[in-house]
């Protein structure tokens, strides 16, 4: 594979919902073993923006190439084989609650890869102390553990693959500052053993400067700035500053609707 | 003019389009619910959920529907002298229309309102995102299990009420209106043909197909929190009753009119 083509590759991406424009033409280059984060406020298309790329969401135009191949609208088994490359941690865990913990982990293991369960348990029982969680959670179900312990669970199933792409939606939101620093400690662990390209989307700065080999920010559908993650502070960009800040006055009128 | 025939007009384009979305869900559900892979524990748990869970609702609507028919049978039919017909009235009342359509309906409120909640919740959650992320089609793995199982099971349940609602005409006519237990037997058997059972289980799975379906539809496609679920259920449960009762008067048509 030819070094210089990015892992992931972003077009023109366009997505509306109905009048409202949520991405209105997003350039974006990722390349293999960089961790980028998006940041940007609440409601600015960045839960959109990964939809768009893992295919949940159809984008209405433009192009996402992966390892440098189209794949913006790929269906059925293309889509499903595409996803094998594929790990996702979600905002809320979307742990599958009718599961127990180890079979969450094990899910994709078992359902995507055809491996069989005992085999597959060993592997999620072994994640699941890689992500601080000792053998015993994996017997409980999702809903007895805490929001902190969900997230784990959570990084747990999305590397268990091993995933070449890891997918992070707001890691840390609803965690309290020192459960959103464990679970960034993680993250950055997970990234330095599976050598995996990573892009996470949040509006938690403590986590983007932890993470983050280069941040963009997206504003208005658009990607207002990108760099790496020390220029951040002198970014010279109204927008960047007015973020990083917390500023109500600025550039950045937040939106009331949602979509 | 206009004021009255807009929201006439938008209200059937709606309707036209909502029922375009019903038809390519369920195309694409029964493309993928005969396609592997197949997951048989799932369609077994779901079989058990639908099927056997179900059976307390449909037994007791059945019997209770039974005894009625016999009892208000009786009170009409004695003006003309024609108590006799009391076993057929309850036997091809029950096989053909009311054991399919009551099971049907007890099962849409059952059955449809739970698999509408439980999946418009994996939905609002973003459970179904991460079944795909994790290379499984949610079609397959939450949709066609549910389908296969409301097809399937909902025949059985049937001819489980089909019994129990004999049964319970059986006992007010002989316990409470004198008819010889026999003679009700013998006439009950005698009048019965293949075609009422059978006219009644096809309506039965067709009623158990509809019922999974709206209960998926309505979940897959429910948005906006505990809100937008508590939405779907209504919609799973109202919209799988009328669908029940217009499909049962279509196959009535399909199998007996001449």
């Amino acid at each position: 594979m030819n070094k210089a083509v990015p892992k992931i590759a972003l077009k023109g991406l366009k997505k509306r919902f109905g009048p409202k424009v949520v991405l209105d033409g997003i350039d974006l280059e990722i390349a293999t073993g960089e961790s980028l984060v998006v940041i940007g406020g609440s409601g600015t298309g960045k839960s959109v923006l990964l939809k768009c790329i893992i295919g949940i969401i159809d984008p209405d135009d433009g192009t996402v190439l992966i390892d440098g191949e189209d794949t913006t609208h790929l269906t059925g088994s293309n889509r499903t084989e595409l996803m094998r490359k594929f790990g996702m941690l979600f905002q809320g865990s979307a742990l599958f609650d009718s599961l127990k913990v180890w079979e969450n982990v094990a899910f994709g293991l078992i359902q995507g890869r055809g491996l069989n369960r005992t085999e597959a348990k060993e592997i999620a029982l072994k994640k699941l102390a890689s992500v601080g969680l000792p053998s015993e959670v994996g017997e409980l179900f999702p809903s007895e553990l805490s929001g902190g312990m969900q997230k784990r669970v959570g990084l747990a199933r999305a590397i268990a693959a091993e995933p070449e792409i890891i997918f992070f939606d707001e890691p840390t939101t609803g965690l309290d500052p020192i459960m959103g620093d464990v679970i960034n400690d993680l993250i950055v662990q997970c990234r330095k053993q599976l050598g995996a390209t990573t892009l996470s989307i949040t509006h938690d700065l403590a986590s983007a400067r932890k993470i983050a080999d280069r941040v963009a920010m997206i504003h208005g559908g658009k990607i207002v700035w990108s760099g790496s993650v020390a220029q951040i502070d002198r970014s010279g960009n109204p927008y960047v500053d007015q973020f990083i800040h917390g500023r109500a006055e600025g550039p950045i009128k937040m939106p009331v609707r949602v979509r | 003019m206009v004021p009255v025939i807009q929201p006439l007009g938008r209200a059937f384009l709606g309707f036209l389009e909502a029922t375009g979305r019903i038809c390519m869900f369920s195309a694409m559900s029964v493309s993928h619910a005969v396609r592997p892979p197949f997951y048989p524990r799932l369609i077994l748990r779901q079989m058990i959920e639908i099927g056997y869970y179900s059976l307390p609702v449909v037994g007791l609507t059945a019997i209770f529907t039974g005894m009625v028919l016999a009892l208000q049978s009786y009170t009409g039919f004695t003006r003309f002298n024609a108590e006799s017909a009391i076993p057929n009235v309850v036997v091809i009342s029950i096989a053909r229309e009311l054991g399919p359509v009551l099971a049907g309906l007890m099962v849409a409120g059952r059955i449809g309102a739970a698999i509408a909640a439980e999946i418009g919740t994996m939905r609002v959650t973003e459970q179904i995102d991460a079944l795909t992320t994790l290379s499984t089609n949610p079609f397959k793995y939450l949709i066609a299990p549910r389908l296969i199982a409301g097809l399937v099971m909902l025949p059985c349940l049937v001819l489980v009420a089909d019994i129990i609602g004999v049964f319970g005409g059986y006992v007010v006519s002989t316990v409470k209106l004198g008819f010889n237990p026999q003679v009700y037997v013998k006439n009950t058997l005698d009048f019965v043909e293949p075609l009422d059972v059978i006219s009644g289980l096809v309506k039965a799975a067709v009623f158990g197909f509809i019922v999974a379906l709206m209960g998926c539809y309505h979940g897959y496609n429910s948005r906006g929190g505990a809100q937008g679920v508590g939405a779907a259920t209504t919609n799973a449960v109202v919209s799988a009753s009328i669908l029940i009762l217009t499909f049962n008067y279509a196959i009535t048509e399909l199998f007996f009119s001449r």
